[in-house]
């Protein structure tokens, strides 16, 4: 299933602030397969839970839903949601879907 | 134009250290938002309340949501919001201790995570947990309620390393016996053996805690963070 097209705007915007705050190794693409977390992560935690909360401000924004991207899993290497923007980007939709979009 | 209003949230606010929490910083001009299950039966200017169980993580998300609409934030957070029991462990059905816990420790991590989550837009952020003397003092007949606030105070002390890359600090305030309604039903003797075992042997003031707290969440005190004051010398 390829992804809905205004969520993977909301976070390409997300990433665009994220990168204005980055230094110029660290900024991200917008492609799918990026990693966010593990060995070949460019981001920090930090810089994970930037993004996780600039994704959840642009969803309230363009969606009027408040989402808050937790996850039992989000430390994991091979489950996270967080692993890769891809992957990111289908459990931002699964949680939307959850709020009955 | 950035919006200038001093913002804080502030738990458990219907009664007892709460309501005195919100009148004192209406006064100084906060725009104060609090929240308790049931609804407050006074008013205070620019003072808006959800009446919501702190530990119910759709309410608590609902109401951050609301105010995080149009780049609402917040600038402080204090989880005042807490319930005790008197009880010797033997006798103490376990459906206490879970109530206990479920406020004290979910509820303060509940609103800490939401709460930082928006003070994080700003790079700004204080968080204050109200604790007790309860548990320096290892107080026989509390050992749910002091437990659950040494797990506050665990908790203080590690977000205050997660979140001081975001501009937050945390940190937590102890009172010694106050005059409310948390310690009305405790005997006398009980509260003047208690009040033997502090330095200073009389009941806090509310003032004594505002105090505390007015220190912790100034501008000039990003430096203080991951600490627990106790009052009256525990
Ligand atoms: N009084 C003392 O001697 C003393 C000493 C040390 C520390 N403390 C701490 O100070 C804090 C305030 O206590 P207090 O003395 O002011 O007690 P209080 O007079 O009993 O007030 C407790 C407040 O918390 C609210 N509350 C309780 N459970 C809640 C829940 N699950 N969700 C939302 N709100 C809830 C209550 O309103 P609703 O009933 O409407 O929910 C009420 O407004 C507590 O954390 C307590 O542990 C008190």
């Amino acid at each position: 299933m390829s992804p809905d097209q205004p969520v993977v705007d909301a976070i390409n915007s997300a990433i665009d602030d994220l990168n204005e705050i980055l230094d110029s190794e660290e900024r991200l693409g917008q492609s799918p397969e990026i990693a966010l977390i593990g060995n070949d992560a460019r981001l920090d935690s930090l810089g994970l839970v930037n993004l996780i909360v600039l994704v959840e401000e642009k969803i309230q924004q363009r969606f009027g839903v408040a989402i808050t991207l937790v996850d039992e899993r989000a430390m994991s290497q091979s489950k996270s949601p967080f692993r890769t923007l891809g992957s990111l980007t289908d459990f931002v939709e699964e949680q939307l879907n959850d709020h009955g979009r | 134009m950035a919006d200038e209003t001093r913002r804080m949230v502030i738990t458990g606010t219907r009664k007892g250290l709460g309501k005195h929490l919100v009148e004192h910083y209406s006064r100084a001009g906060w725009e104060v938002i609090g929240c308790s299950r049931q609804p407050v039966d006074y008013s205070v200017p620019s003072y808006r309340h959800f009446s919501l169980d702190v530990a119910d993580e759709a309410a608590v998300g609902e109401m951050f949501a609301e105010i995080g609409r149009d780049n609402g934030h917040v600038d402080v957070l204090i989880n005042n919001a807490g319930i005790a029991s008197m009880n010797h462990v033997l006798l103490t059905p376990l459906s206490t201790v879970a109530d206990i816990f479920k406020t004290n420790v979910l509820g303060t991590f509940l609103f800490s995570r939401q709460a930082a989550r928006l003070m994080s837009r700003r790079r700004f952020g204080r968080i204050v947990n109200i604790v007790t003397v309860a548990t320096p003092l290892k107080l026989e007949g509390e050992a749910a309620y002091a437990s659950s606030k040494a797990a506050v105070v665990a908790l203080t002390e590690i977000m205050a390393r997660e979140f001081s890359d975001l501009g937050i600090t945390v940190n937590a305030v102890g009172p010694g016996p106050l005059d409310t309604d948390l310690i009305r039903k405790v005997r006398k003797d009980k509260i003047e053996k208690l009040l033997g075992q502090l330095a200073i042997k009389h009941l806090g003031e509310m003032t004594d805690v505002t105090n505390v707290i007015d220190f912790l969440i100034a501008p000039e005190s990003g430096a203080v963070t991951g600490q627990t004051i106790y009052l009256g010398g525990a």
